[in-house]
Parts: structure tokens; sequence; C-alpha cells
């Protein structure tokens, strides 16, 4: 234990010391939190949504079938109660619910002032806007439709609201992308990187030959990023919360456990391409187009995962940082629990497990 | 009246079909330097690599100070010191952490670290450089460093893998004295050259040719068995004939 200790006071010793090192590991993170306020727009194609239909009558009918034909969406359900619909959103995957009021045929024909109340999910504000707008298009088509037959021109008001995120903020959304990113390119990078340092520089083999055990010295070179990473998840809830006005909604200790679970399977990630690699630039270059390319392609905070052709779609699952990203996003927008996310903490622990596996038998492999 | 701490019988090390060490039998006594020469690619450090318990043998025995290379690694780490050809202290950490970094990571108290690093420094004469950064030294006192680092915990055994690789004459030299005070106290020495002055200041000398080993006698037979005026010579008749290079 003691012989632990020392080592990982060695190791804070390297990181503290690299000037580099430190600008990377605690610059970064406050950099892209302030600069990632531009957002990016893009198309969004069948986006799932609910409907509500208190008025089931010929108006109703036709624009949910408008809505039905169109490409953008894609109804997965038509809900009966307001509670029902409210679950509906939490699930995560409903982009857009649609509520027609009751009488809503009457009130188009003989008040002339029939409303469609539409609520979007907007953690993601980008992706809410643009569906409000399509929605608006099919509401429009549908008014020019009913008026051609008609002298008297009648109007629908849609009413909307945006849920989680009624101001459209971009830092709910680019918030949890940001400690995706940030942590694991911190835990993947700075472990792969300081282990094959040892190995570049021969003193690897010293430790090797010493009596502290090879698996010993590896959790060692984990530990003071772990801890590290830690205090990234702080910095960045710090600025968010007081920068950026975004509070954490979610359990906090939550919040921190979801952390440290996506820390370690970065870190084995890292621990992975160390074993693999023999030079700094080689762990370096993996890291980077092998990690960071991924998460920033498939995370989901960039870019919509439901635009991708198929195949994409399907690779986006391997991506540890599109798990977490949906965690943290719950967590601290949505204020949900650990009943919300158990499924995504399962594929993330899995993932953690699975390569903690290989890289142990690779690690064997490469000692004998 | 001397003891072996070093005996290897037959022992071989195969990659597939390339057999890097073949059947390399030989003693070391306590106390001996023992200079274990050869080509690039003659298998060096692979049998070193065994000895150290870095590297499961294909077969054979073979024993460090008592203990048995296939199931005793444990041990066997905990008596030998290890200094590779690349320099292998932090550089980043000063003289003194450096110190007691490696005599942490070897078990030894607080207090055995300090009165060790005292008299560590004070024999290398590194009063005035304790608290600089390694990167900062030159090359010979990083070697000599490096070298006291490696018997800070007192291993019956040492390996030093080509350790003066790129000083001169002179610091080479020195390096040696204290490779000859640690023998004085009992160590023994395992030393790869490719120096062949080095190979002189050794006690005994083998000189492996394409994994085996070729010649293994004191520098003195050596060179009377070959006729040779100087080791140069005697390394030269026998690895001229190498297959094998990097």
């Amino acid at each position: 234990m003691k012989q632990f200790v020392i080592f990982i006071r060695k190791e804070f010793a390297h990181v503290l010391r690299d000037r580099k090192t430190l600008l990377i590991l605690f610059g970064m993170p406050v950099v892209q939190i302030l600069i990632f306020g531009f957002a990016l727009t893009s198309e969004v194609k069948d986006a799932r949504i609910v409907i509500m239909d208190q008025a089931r009558d010929a108006a109703s009918r036709q624009i949910i079938s408008k809505i039905e034909a169109s490409r953008y969406f894609e109804v997965d359900k038509t809900v009966r109660s307001n509670q029902e619909m409210k679950e509906a959103l939490k699930q995560g995957d409903i982009r857009l619910a649609v509520i027609f009021p009751a009488n809503f045929n009457y009130d188009l024909v003989h008040q002339n002032d029939a409303r469609i109340q539409v609520i979007a999910d907007a953690t993601d504000p980008n992706n809410a806007t643009t569906l409000i707008s399509y929605i608006n298009a099919i509401i429009q088509d549908y008014e020019a439709d009913f008026n051609k037959t008609n002298n008297v021109p009648y109007r629908i008001l849609p009413e909307i609201r945006f849920l989680y995120n009624p101001e459209l903020k971009g830092a709910p959304n680019y918030v949890p992308g940001v400690m995706a990113l940030v942590l694991m390119l911190v835990c993947v990078m700075m472990t792969a990187v300081s282990i094959v340092k040892e190995k570049e520089t021969g003193t690897m083999e010293i430790l090797l030959v010493s009596p502290f055990s090879p698996l010993k010295i590896i959790v060692a070179k984990a530990v003071p990023y772990l801890i590290l990473s830690l205090v990234n998840v702080v910095t960045i809830l710090l600025l968010s919360v007081f920068v950026l006005d975004l509070p954490v909604n979610g359990n906090i200790f939550l919040l921190f456990a979801e952390s440290t679970l996506f820390i370690i399977t970065c870190l084995v990630i890292g621990i992975f391409i160390s074993v693999k690699t023999n030079t700094m630039q080689v762990a370096m270059l993996i890291s980077l187009m092998g990690m960071m390319l991924p998460t920033i392609l498939f995370s989901g905070f960039m870019f919509p995962i439901e635009n991708m052709p198929l195949p994409l779609q399907l690779i986006s699952n391997v991506i540890p940082a599109k798990w977490y990203y949906i965690i943290v996003k719950d967590i601290m927008i949505k204020g949900l629990g650990l009943g919300a996310i158990w499924k995504e903490t399962l594929i993330l622990a899995g993932i953690t497990i699975f390569m903690l596996v290989i890289s142990l038998k690779s690690f064997k492999i490469r000692l004998s | 009246m001397s003891e072996a701490v070093i005996t290897t019988d037959k022992l071989t090390k195969r990659f597939g079909d390339f057999v890097a060490v073949s059947e390399i039998s030989f003693e070391v006594d306590k106390g001996e330097i023992f200079g274990f020469l050869g080509a690039n690619g003659a298998g060096k450090t692979t049998a070193m690599r065994m000895l150290c318990g870095l590297s499961i043998p294909s077969s054979g025995k073979a024993t460090i100070a008592g203990f048995d290379v296939y199931k005793q690694t444990e041990q066997i780490k905990k008596n030998i010191g290890y200094m590779s050809q690349k320099f292998s202290l932090y550089e980043d950490l000063t003289v003194l952490e450096n110190i007691r970094f490696f005599g942490g990571i070897y078990g030894l108290t607080d207090k055995q670290i300090k009165t060790k690093s005292d008299q560590l420094i004070n024999q290398l004469g590194l009063q005035q450089e304790v608290k600089k950064l390694v990167v900062s030294l030159p090359l010979g006192w990083k070697q000599k460093l490096s070298f006291s680092v490696a018997v800070l915990h007192e291993p019956k055994i040492v390996f030093l893998d080509e350790p003066t690789g790129g000083v001169d004459p002179v610091t080479r030299r020195q390096f040696w004295d204290l490779i000859y005070d640690a023998a004085d106290r009992g160590v023994t020495i395992f030393v790869t050259t490719h120096y062949m002055d080095e190979a002189e200041y050794c006690n005994r000398i083998s000189i492996m040719v394409d994994g085996v080993i070729k010649a293994l006698d004191t520098p003195r037979k050596l060179k009377d068995n070959f006729h040779a005026a100087n080791m140069d010579e005697v390394f030269y008749e026998l690895a001229r004939g190498a297959k094998r290079s990097e």
C-alpha cells in the first residue's frame, strides 16, 4: 500500500510539473465550455413524436395524416392523457408532442380560433427549433388547403412550448457534450501517453524488474487521472452553473457516480491503447483519431444521430460517449433519476468490462 | 569456496521457429563481475530478460540467487537490480525524488531511504544537485546515479545492459570504479557491453554468437587461447562467423 502511495505521488509530480499537460488538463475544459456556444443546425428526419388528439374530428385527423405522411416525423403513438404524454417525453427518444384540444374542428370553423399545442423536447435546441418549424409548415399547408374550399379565411394558432429548455439555450446541449469530450480526451489520451512514455524512456522495464507488480503499475498510473478528471467534472459543473446559468436539475451524486463510471471506461480504453502501442506519437494519434473523432461524430451532441445512415447509427452504439452524453443530459437538464437511465448505465458498464477483459488479456500476452 | 548465484543449464528461448537463445549453460559466482558479450542480435538481451524474470524461458533451467526463473520470478525481482541501456531514471523528477521513488517501490523504509540517499549523494558528490531535476545533469552523472539507484536496495545481483553507451572513456572509468565498489561489497555484476576495453575489466567474460555461447573464460585466458593481443581480436575472431545481425 505504501508503495502504491509513493507511485501515485510520483505520477502527480509528472503531471503537475509539465506545463503543457496542465494546460490541456485544466485549460481545455474551460476553453471548450466557453467557446462551444456556436450552434449547429441541421435537418432532422424521422423524428419520433407523440400525438394527443382530444378532438377526434375531421380537421384534427387530416392534420395528423399530413404529419404522418411527412418524412420528418414518425408518429410513435397516440396518447390519451397529459400524464402519458409526459412519460413519453421523458423517455428521451420522443422529440415532440402535438396536442389537439377538444372541439378543434368546431373552433376552427365557428370561432376561427383553433389552437394546437406543440411541445418540443428542447434539450437539443437546434433539433427542437427545426422540428417546430416543420410542424408549423404542415399546419400552414393544411390551413391553405382548408381555405381554398372556403370563402372565409380560417386560422389555426399553434401554441409552442419548448420543454426542459424554454429559452433554447445552447448550454443544455453542449455542456454534457463537452463533459463527454473532455473526459474522453483527458482519460484516454493522458493515460495512454503516460504509460507509453514509460515504455519509451525505458523506465517501464525498470518497473517491471522491480517487485511492484505489473497490474499495480497500471492501476497506480490510472488513479491520478481518475482524480484529475473528477476535478474537471467539478470545474465544468461550476462553470455551467455560475457562468452559463445552467443548474444541475437532477441528483448531483448520481451525476458524479455516472461520471466516475465513464471516467473508468475511458481509463480502460487508454490502458488498452498503451498496451498496444510503443511510441507516444502513435498512442496520441490513436487516442485522437480513434477516440476523439468518433466521440465528436457519434455522441449526438454535434450531429443528430437520427439523421445518419443506419450503419453509422449502429456504430454510434459502441461509442461510450454517446451513452454518457444521454445520461448527463437526462440527469442535469431533465432532472431524471436512475430509473430513467439504468439502461444507458448498464451499456456503459458493459463496454467498460469488455474493454477491461481484453486489455488484461493483451497485457498478459505482452508480459510473457 | 565460491558460491554460484546465477546458474543456467541449457537455457533456451524460441520465438516461433526462431531460436533466439540456444542452450546456454554457465555459472556466475558471488561478487564476480561477469561480462556478457556478443554482437547485435546475438541474443544477449533475450538471455538477460530471462534471467531477470521478465521473459519465461522456452526450455532449460536457471536459478537466480537460488530462485527458479519459471516459478519464483517475484523473489528474483526482490533480489536483483537492473539498469537498462536506455537511461532509466525519471528526468522530470529531482535526484532525491528518484532515489526516494525507487527505494520506495523496493519496499525500503523511510529511514533506510534517508541513510541510503545520504550515503549515495556523498559518494557521488551530488550535494549541490539533490534538488535539481535529473534532466539537467550531464550524461555521465546520470549513468552513475542510475547505477547507484539500481543497487540501492542491496540486491544480490545487478544486471547492467550496456550501461556506458555514449559516454567518454574518463567517465566510463569512473563508472567502473562504482562497479568495483559494489563487487567488493559482494554484489554480483552481470554486464553486457560493446566496448572491448570494458570487457578487460571483467573477471570472466562469455561471448555469444547466434544465440550460442562460443567462449567463456577470463580475459587473459581467452587472449591466450586465441593467440590474440587484445579482446578486440578475440571478439572479431568469434563474431565474424555470425549469420545473424540486427
